[in-house]
């Protein structure tokens, strides 16, 4: 019996519903959360956590809750305080806010659910509690949001120059010439843990990690994932033409967007006009 | 000019007594000297098979680069083991010269690099292909960055002493340290496993010898005046 209620946590990714932690005595937790017009507060999120969380993430918030052992890709560990769905730069906390979207929209692949569930000052109460698991949310504070211009109107122009983008920076290595996630590295990349992951596989047209908008994908390659080898580019993509990249990228999904409209009817009699993607060698 | 200084001027990537290249004065202040070596059987040097990144793989056509997480010299040396003050250090000033990482021939160089608390640290890529950097920091933040052909050098610090692994995930092969220490008493050993410590005033220091694959020693060495203490470190090594 109790395999199986392992298994139901597992396949249903709100297992933890059945199987909550047991208390251990957390110290005072005093850290807050502002989003937008809401304050959270560590201290009344206990009760939420231990319910709803520890089960995967561990009493100690260091991913090594009960269930954590049958689940892949890990739950994060709080303690390392790194996550990869931010606003703000490689290398600094993410905003309250940027917490607070993880929270409710999940992981997709994974088994974090999205806590639509929970009203949004229980979201706001856990954000805050989150953050009492790393020191560096004393010593420190959360990265500055980027800056996003603007998106453009879209354009051929536009998604010639992100599939230029998509060679020079060698997206393929990973992702693969076609976006299949098959690149040459694919096979061996792991995470800040040593643990295998994979390339988001365009063709999948799955939802990415951090949302689902063309502002979510911009900031997915300018801040890039911490915690993975998915790196920011915002050193070496201007901040005008990581809208040419989004624009390119989607038409690799296969979504009926305007993206993909707009560059399937320009290939139909353009396709010649276009270089392989790939190693030198391929045509660049 | 400190030890730190002459790893600087003298390139630490070079081998050998390389580090001692450029000195130019002995400091005043006690020495401590010695060697590292090693006893048992020590992981085989391995070539790495860059054939996934074929500009690499090119460029190390004639001379396959080898493994470097224990890299064995003449005499049962031991390479790239960080010896230092990590305990008695009087203090010094903070660095403030520029250090510099080179992405080179799908290789980082060095392999182990040591900076102090907030000093410059400039990383470039020299290959015809993209690196990523990701310096998988604990105690420092954790940062991830691409640097594709020609981009400009990556500026960074680190702010607290750490031991940091490296790694380019785009090539799994690369892995190097950036080794953050408070103090400026240290050397990274070359091919003959020889380090030297110098320009120590008067007291009782620990000193620490870290290899990345087989841990930490440390001795108490006690100086005084303008002497000349030999230490050594023998590592016991195993294959695995």
């Amino acid at each position: 019996m109790r395999s199986h209620t392992r298994w139901l946590a597992v396949v249903s990714g709100w297992g933890v519903l059945l199987c909550a932690a047991g208390g251990g005595a957390a110290p005072a937790r005093a850290q807050e959360s502002h989003i937008g017009g809401m304050t959270g507060h560590a201290a009344a999120a206990k009760p939420l956590y231990e319910r709803y969380c520890a089960g995967c993430h561990g009493d100690e918030g260091d991913a090594r809750g009960e269930n954590a052992q049958w689940i892949d890709p890990k739950p994060r560990d709080f303690t390392m305080a790194v996550f990869k769905c931010r606003s703000t730069p490689t290398g600094t906390l993410p905003t309250d806010a940027d917490l607070f979207d993880a929270v409710t929209r999940g992981f997709v692949t994974t088994n974090m659910p999205p806590w639509v569930a929970l009203t949004p000052g229980n979201r706001a109460d856990l954000v805050a509690y989150i953050k009492t698991f790393s020191p560096k949310w004393k010593t420190g504070h959360a990265g500055t949001p980027i800056t996003i211009p603007p998106e453009p109107a879209l354009s051929i122009e536009s998604m010639r120059h992100g599939r230029d983008l998509f060679q020079k920076m060698e997206c393929w290595k990973c992702h693969g010439t076609s976006g299949h996630g098959d690149g040459p590295s694919a096979a061996t990349l792991t995470d800040n843990k040593d643990l295998p992951i994979h390339p988001y596989d365009f063709s999948s047209g799955s939802r990415f990690m951090c949302g689902v908008t063309n502002r979510d994908l911009y900031k997915i390659f300018m801040t890039g994932l911490d915690g993975t080898p998915m790196p920011s580019f915002a050193d070496d993509i201007k901040p005008a033409d990581g809208w040419d990249l989004v624009h390119f990228l989607r038409t690799l999904q296969p979504l009926d967007t305007p993206e993909a409209r707009m560059w399937k009817a320009w290939l139909a009699t353009h396709a010649q006009e276009l270089k392989p993607i790939g190693p030198p060698g391929t045509g660049q | 000019m400190r030890v730190r200084d002459l790893m600087l001027v003298g390139g630490v990537g070079l081998g050998g007594t390389a580090m001692m290249i450029g000195r130019a004065a002995t400091p005043p202040g006690a020495t401590i000297s010695g060697k590292v070596t090693f006893t048992g059987t020590p992981p085989k040097m391995k070539p790495i098979d860059m054939a996934k990144e074929p500009f690499c793989a090119r460029l190390h056509a004639a001379a396959p680069v080898l493994t470097e997480n224990v890299t064995t010299g003449p005499s049962d040396a031991l390479r790239w083991v960080l010896v230092y003050v990590s305990a008695g250090d009087q203090g010094s000033a903070p660095a403030t010269e520029t250090v510099r990482l080179d992405q080179k021939g799908c290789q980082y160089i060095p392999h182990v690099l040591v900076v102090q608390p907030n000093q410059p640290l400039d990383i470039y890529n020299d290959d015809s292909t993209s690196h990523n950097i990701h310096p998988l920091a604990k105690v420092n933040a954790e940062w991830n960055k691409s640097q594709p052909i020609g981009a400009p050098p990556i500026h960074a610090k680190w702010e607290s002493p750490e031991f940091i692994p490296v790694k380019c995930n785009v090539h799994p092969w690369m892995h190097g340290w950036h080794l953050v220490l408070t103090t400026s008493h240290y050397a990274v050993t070359g091919e003959d496993g020889a380090f030297r410590l110098q320009g120590l005033p008067p007291g009782k220091y620990t000193i620490t010898a870290w290899q990345e694959q087989f841990g930490t020693q440390s001795q108490d060495v006690t100086v005084t005046g303008s002497e000349t203490k030999s230490v050594s470190f023998v590592f016991k090594a195993t294959p695995y």
